[in-house]
């Protein structure tokens, strides 16, 4: 396919490594932070491919895997009940809750359906006006502007028995937290090429200013990934700490101005608890209480959930790039893609499931 | 979750309150909806998720980076290989 082959071509990512090689003096620790970039790193061994001196460490960017324990909770609670058909993406069905998931409430009866979109669930409430149609709505700033989007044109349509559970996230007052905790090891960033896409690249600017690091917008192809590297490399090795885009065929600095506005108009920013992080001042969005009448929590009157996250589970570390997949003494034994304990072993983006499927046979410990 | 995928929009048309395009990825073709990319055209390439067009792809800025990475290709090709150099 146009714009994917080319950008999985060996002979070009092979230059771009030996560039890399070619610049490299000293050791660098780098972050992706996207978990589709970290999944197409161990799917093509791209780490394989650099110089001993360049660290690759993984961020927080599944949005699965940061969604904490009591919104997973909230879901069941209003999947359970029988006037809602709960529509989720596929990923989340096996996030495990306090007590169960999605796919076991969907067993014991519970009418719980995966869509693609969320304009799926738009169809399901139409469909059937009788019926709670209730989209779990997570993700980061490339997925909102959709989510916002179905949840503006339900008011339009004046549909009376649509709502979300929203979840959303934002990226950088996360990644604001993790570079500025003291054991941050971090020294230059791949910002995610879907979220700039949405969001322009104005607060990576902010980032780089506020902590002296070189951040470069990267694609999510094996040749979008290298470059994005190479472009960190030499912006490390000559001292500079600036914005890049290796992603230019899809990301503007000022990003999709329509997508952002339609975000506005239904979110409004607020603080967001992470799984592994804690709470995150003014890091998520939530329904602006004017659209109250699509917001499955006030609905549904879920706010008094509250929930303990899994104490074996490290993913708290493993999220912000402290520890790596395979010093969890759980990882592929008491925790596998069918038996998750956390959602870093689950979702398709998540981090643990990248090592599980693709360096199971040779884990690598972090330093 | 962030994942899109870039394909060539084929027709469009406006349904109820949506502008909808036919969009073809490789040898399949889908419905996009176009509402958060107005300015999208039949012809373009747009990058797709969750339903929806959010970036449109710039044909003449991807040839141009891409024939850099290429020439950087060349560069190397002619330079001398560092002997602990494995690929």
């Amino acid at each position: 396919m146009k714009y994917i082959d080319e950008y999985r071509d060996a002979a070009v990512a092979g230059s771009i490594a030996q560039a890399i090689r070619a610049r490299v003096t000293r050791p660098w620790v780098l972050m992706e932070i996207c978990g589709g970039q970290t999944h197409a790193i161990m799917r093509y061994g791209l780490d394989e491919l650099l110089p001993p001196e360049i660290e690759l460490v993984h961020g927080p960017g599944c949005p699965v895997c940061v969604a904490p324990l009591e919104i997973i909770d909230k879901a069941l609670d209003i999947a359970a009940r029988p006037e809602v058909i709960f529509v989720s993406y596929g990923d989340m069905l096996r996030v495990p809750g306090s007590r169960t998931d999605l796919f076991r409430v969907k067993a014991a009866g519970g009418d719980v359906r995966i869509a693609y979109s969320p304009m799926d669930a738009l169809k399901l409430a139409r469909a059937n006006p009788t019926r709670q149609v209730v989209f779990f709505a997570i993700g980061f700033e490339t997925t909102a502007p959709a989510n916002a989007m179905a949840l503006w044109q339900a008011r339009q349509e004046g549909l009376r028995n649509f709502s979300m559970l929203a979840a959303h996230v934002l990226v950088p007052p996360a990644m604001r937290a993790i570079l500025g905790s003291p054991e941050c090891r971090v020294q230059g960033l791949i910002a995610p090429g879907h979220v700039c896409a949405v969001m322009g690249w104005r607060e990576y600017e902010d980032l780089a200013r506020q902590f002296r690091l070189p951040v470069v917008i990267g694609g999510f192809e094996p040749v979008d990934l290298l470059e994005a590297i190479r472009m960190l490399v030499a912006q490390l090795e000559e001292g500079r700490a600036e914005v890049e885009n290796q992603y230019v065929r899809s990301v503007t600095r000022d990003g999709n101005q329509a997508a952002q506005r339609i975000m506005e108009r239904v979110f409004e920013v607020t603080d967001q608890k992470w799984r592994g992080i804690g709470r995150i001042p003014a890091s998520g969005c939530r329904i602006r209480a004017e659209l109250a009448e699509f917001d499955a929590e006030r609905i549904f009157g879920t706010g008094g959930i509250t929930a303990e996250e899994p104490r074996e589970c490290i993913s708290a570390l493993v999220l912000q790039g402290l520890k790596k997949p395979a010093d969890c003494a759980a990882f592929g034994a008491r925790c596998t893609p069918e038996s998750p304990l956390g959602a870093p072993m689950v979702s398709s983006e998540g981090v643990c499931a990248a090592y599980y499927a693709y360096r199971r046979r040779a884990p690598e410990a972090s330093a | 979750m962030c994942l899109a995928v870039p394909g060539k929009v084929l027709e469009s048309t406006n349904i109820g309150l949506n502008r909808v395009a036919k969009v073809q990825f490789g040898g399949v073709t889908r419905t996009v909806y176009l509402d958060l990319l107005p300015e999208a055209e039949v012809g373009d390439y747009v990058l797709v998720h969750v339903g929806f067009a959010i970036s449109k792809i710039d044909e003449v800025e991807a040839q141009r980076t891409y024939a850099l990475l290429e020439e950087l290709g060349n560069v190397l090709d002619d330079a001398p290989v560092p002997p602990e150099s494995g690929a």
